[in-house]
């Protein structure tokens, strides 16, 4: 690992650094007291997905609020779900509760796809349809899944849904329809246009500030000095999938 | 990736055997007493691309630009489905598939091929959901972030 940093680090760093700049006059004041950060991603619409970037999120759980489900809605009017939590809806992202048994303190997190840099959802994928795109986004390319549904077998978080009837009305950005299975794509569609997630959005402005999304891959973006600077876990490390959702306070 | 070579092999044969059988019958079926469909004129002053280009072509450009945008993240405007939609939505049902009429409808229900397109994709132009509201517009829309201006110069139409 310390090998990759180096090598990556040390040709670039001038260069990473003006792109910083770049990304820093990004941040654009829209109305008194809203700042909406770009974040560092800026490229044209055809060039496409970089691979020096990782996108991850960092959800501190300790200020997730219980029994809020801020994020949940806005995934849901983002991407077109119904917010149904039936055991044939489709759920991208949902609020679990733990609770400490000898204590009894019960604290909330949002789960979700963690977009693992090694994800069994790709591995056991007969077709080619679970991908990765290069900046580390899984993704399901509903052109080409047969809804086999062994990815969700696969993932360990249980992130991913069937779609079991036919859908209408979709967001024109997120296609949806019955036969495939679907997940979190981090609000890909948003990303690529220099935006965070509907749902880190939504957590933001409602003042919880529990979710950071960002490259993780940047060791100046807000997300890595988090990271690099207080204690943090991934769910189930002891998989070794590497993932990009990281959390905190559990 | 063999599979899916071949398999792209083999539905461009269909497609070619499909358009092949199309230019063989149409005129003979105009005249058999199975009109021509009527189509509503785009939105716009004139397609991305030639009209007699898209209309044999359009599958591709738009398989191309399919796996382009989901696989890559290329997002140009130029070949994506959702210009198409923005520009042919019919003035009576706001849809271009919603009614035999409508122009994706028209002419795949005269030619007799079955399209998927709908199955996921919405057929109508919409706004972005409001996530939030009252929140400022996206930055992009705003044409504050530094990708606006790509973005619109990349639009064609
Ligand atoms: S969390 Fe599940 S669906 Fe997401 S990348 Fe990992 S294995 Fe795949
Ligand atoms: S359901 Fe689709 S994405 Fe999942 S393993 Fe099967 S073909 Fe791949």
């Amino acid at each position: 690992m310390s090998d990759l940093h180096n090598q990556t680090e040390i040709p670039d760093s001038s260069e990473r650094r003006d792109f910083l700049k770049l990304g820093a006059l990004a941040a654009t004041v829209l109305a008194p007291g809203v700042m909406l950060y770009g974040i560092a991603n800026s490229r044209p619409p055809e060039q496409g997905a970089s691979s020096k970037l990782r996108w991850g999120m960092l959800i501190d759980t300790t200020k997730c609020g219980n029994g809020c489900n801020t994020c949940v809605t806005a995934c849901n009017t983002e991407n077109g779900l119904n917010g149904k939590t039936g055991p044939q809806d489709s759920q991208w992202i949902r609020k679990v509760n733990i609770k400490n048994l000898s204590n009894g303190f019960e604290h909330d997190l949002p789960m979700m796809c963690q977009h693992c840099e090694n994800p069994p959802c790709v591995d056991v994928c007969p077709t080619g349809a679970s991908m990765k795109r290069a900046d580390g986004i899984v993704l399901v390319d509903r052109h080409i899944c047969i809804g086999c549904r062994y990815c969700m077998m696969a993932c360990p978080y249980k992130a991913r849904s069937f779609v079991h009837e036919p859908i209408t009305d979709q967001n024109p950005e997120v296609p949806r329809g019955k036969g495939c299975v679907e997940s979190c794509t981090f609000c890909v569609q948003r990303v690529d246009r220099d935006e965070t997630p509907a749902c880190v959005e939504a957590c933001n402005a409602n003042g919880q500030n529990a979710m950071i999304f960002g490259d993780l891959n940047n060791p100046e973006s807000e997300i890595s000095k988090a990271l690099s600077g207080q204690a943090s876990v991934e769910v189930r490390a002891d998989l070794r999938l590497n993932t990009g959702v990281r959390y905190q306070g559990i | 990736m063999n599979g899916m070579a071949s398999l792209g092999k083999w539905l461009k044969l269909a497609l070619l055997a499909g358009a092949a059988a199309l230019t063989a019958v149409a005129p003979h079926q105009a005249t058999a007493g199975s009109a021509k469909p009527m189509l509503e004129r785009g939105k716009g002053e004139q397609c991305v691309e030639d009209t007699q280009f898209m209309r044999r072509n359009h599958m591709d450009l738009l398989k191309h630009h399919r796996n382009e945008t989901m696989r890559q993240g290329i997002r140009t405007t130029k070949h994506s489905l959702k210009g198409c939609v923005d520009c042919h939505a019919s003035t009576k049902t706001g849809s271009v598939a919603a009614s035999k009429d409508d122009f994706c409808a028209a002419c795949h229900s005269y030619a007799a091929v079955k399209l998927d397109c709908w199955d996921c994709h919405a057929t109508k132009p919409k706004k972005r959901p409001a996530t939030l509201a009252g929140m400022p517009p996206a930055a992009s829309e705003t044409g504050t972030s530094p990708m606006a201006p790509a973005l619109a110069g990349g639009k064609t139409q």
